[in-house]
């Protein structure tokens, strides 16, 4: 289990007690965090669960596989701390973890 | 004017295998995809991932998926019209007049909506300068490459498409390519083609740059890219070219009255009708309690669908639930012969 907060485009914030194993992404979709679309479903083959992680959060996760990088070549607005959500796999590891939701997906 | 049965959007494996079940009870049917191809997601998101939870196809990918359920509708010599996209619907007394982009009509008795989630449209800079000059010096796909020759283009992108047009345009014009980062997820060909290009003087290559902003008055003078740095450059341009791959939107769906719950369609679970009568939704962009999206929920749904069509194409007929393994009218559908 690990405390994931989400800060969505218009400053709201919700922190979100998410299951090991679930994935930031499935933490939004659960529970109806606005602005993380997901479209593909996890699949890695949209861009639409783009996040901004916490700079200091950046070399704590788990390094991006191959194609993570190309997708996010599609992403809305990509920067150095992107990361797709479906891509990032919650351990106890990752509690306290903060993400940005960007303002659009697409 | 194209008159037919049912008129299925979205060519995806779900919109397919509807059409297969239309032919079986009878019913003939017409395809809209807004791609240039049959296979929906699987063709243009996943064509080469396999798939391994199809019924009694323990592994297959997206391309052979759809090849095979093209096959299987063959004998119904079903007409697509790729390219397209739906724009209006009009209730004409028991029928539905369709419209599409191009502006082709359809007149329909019923329609079944498998547009999974959404149209694909080209992704669009997040620049908002740029709309002003979309379609007159800013494009997201080449229609007629001829009006580039002698003229300066910075094209944004670091696929194939990118690769592919930097490499094609930098015989005959000026060409910046500029990408978010120094990998491509082009094939490395193409990222070699443009490296030799890059160190030959034929192109200029600026990687860790994105666009900050288009100048110009009536038409693109310049554009500003900004390094991850925060360095920012002036490079003149007559054009823009953004290559950032295909979102998917639901659209003019949003308009036809349909109640839309997080861009899916609300449907019954009888027969996937709409709270829209003559309206069926079927595949990932319905939703009712227990909605699995999986392609084999795709199919099930296809098939109740296509039966609910039926009351709307024939009123005056009943049909009959039979067996493809005994019907002889099925089977005479499916050109068997014996």
């Amino acid at each position: 289990m690990a405390k994931i907060t989400y800060h969505t485009h218009n400053n709201k914030i919700h922190t979100i007690d998410v299951q090991n194993g679930l994935t930031v992404m499935e933490g939004a979709i659960q529970n109806d965090i606005p602005g993380i679309d997901a479209d593909c479903g996890g699949g890695m083959a949209c861009a639409t669960c783009h996040v901004y992680v916490k700079e200091e959060w950046l070399d704590k996760l788990p390094a991006k596989e191959d194609g993570e990088e190309d997708m996010l070549d599609m992403a809305f607005e990509p920067k150095i701390n992107s990361r797709l959500s479906c891509q990032l796999i919650i351990s106890d590891e990752l509690d306290g973890l903060e993400v940005d939701i960007p303002s659009k997906q697409g | 004017m194209n008159k037919t049965d049912v008129l299925i959007i979205g060519a995806g494996p779900t919109g397919l295998f509807c059409a297969h079940q239309l032919g079986i009870i009878g019913l003939s049917c017409e395809i809209v995809d807004n791609l240039d191809k049959a296979g929906g997601q699987c063709i243009e998101l996943y064509p080469d991932k396999p798939i391994y939870d199809i019924p009694a196809v323990p592994e297959c990918t997206g391309e052979e998926l759809t090849n095979s359920l093209l096959k299987q509708i063959k004998p119904f010599n079903i007409k697509f019209h790729l390219n397209e996209r739906v724009e209006e619907l009009n209730k004409n007394q028991n029928r539905w007049h369709v419209k599409t982009s191009a502006g082709i009509e359809f007149d329909v008795a019923a329609i079944v909506i498998a547009g999974g989630v959404g149209s694909f449209v080209p992704r669009k800079f997040s620049v908002k300068e740029c709309e002003k000059f979309e379609g007159n010096s800013l494009f997201y796909s080449i229609k007629d490459k001829s009006i580039f020759k002698d003229k300066t283009i910075s094209i944004f992108g670091g696929g194939d498409s990118a690769l592919d047009w930097a490499i094609e345009l930098s015989n005959e014009s000026k060409v910046n390519l500029i990408h978010r980062r120094d990998g491509f997820s082009g094939v490395e060909a193409s990222v070699q083609k443009v490296k030799e290009l890059n160190e030959k003087g034929k192109l200029n290559l600026y990687t860790k740059y994105q666009m900050d902003t288009v100048l110009g008055d009536k038409k693109i003078e310049s554009v500003k890219i900004k390094h991850d740095e925060g360095e920012i450059q002036e490079i003149k341009s007559d054009y823009v070219l953004g290559f950032f791959g295909l979102i998917m939107q639901l659209g003019p769906i949003l308009d036809w009255g349909l109640n839309i719950n997080k861009k899916t369609v609300e449907v019954n679970t009888e027969n996937f009708e709409t709270n829209v009568q003559g309206i069926f939704a079927i595949g990932d962009i319905c939703s009712y309690p227990g909605k699995l999206k999986l392609i084999l929920s795709g199919f099930h749904e296809g098939a109740l669908a296509a039966r609910g069509c039926f009351k709307y194409a024939k009123p005056d007929e009943k049909l009959r639930f039979e067996f493809t393994t005994t019907s002889k009218a099925a089977q005479e559908r499916l050109g068997i012969k014996k």
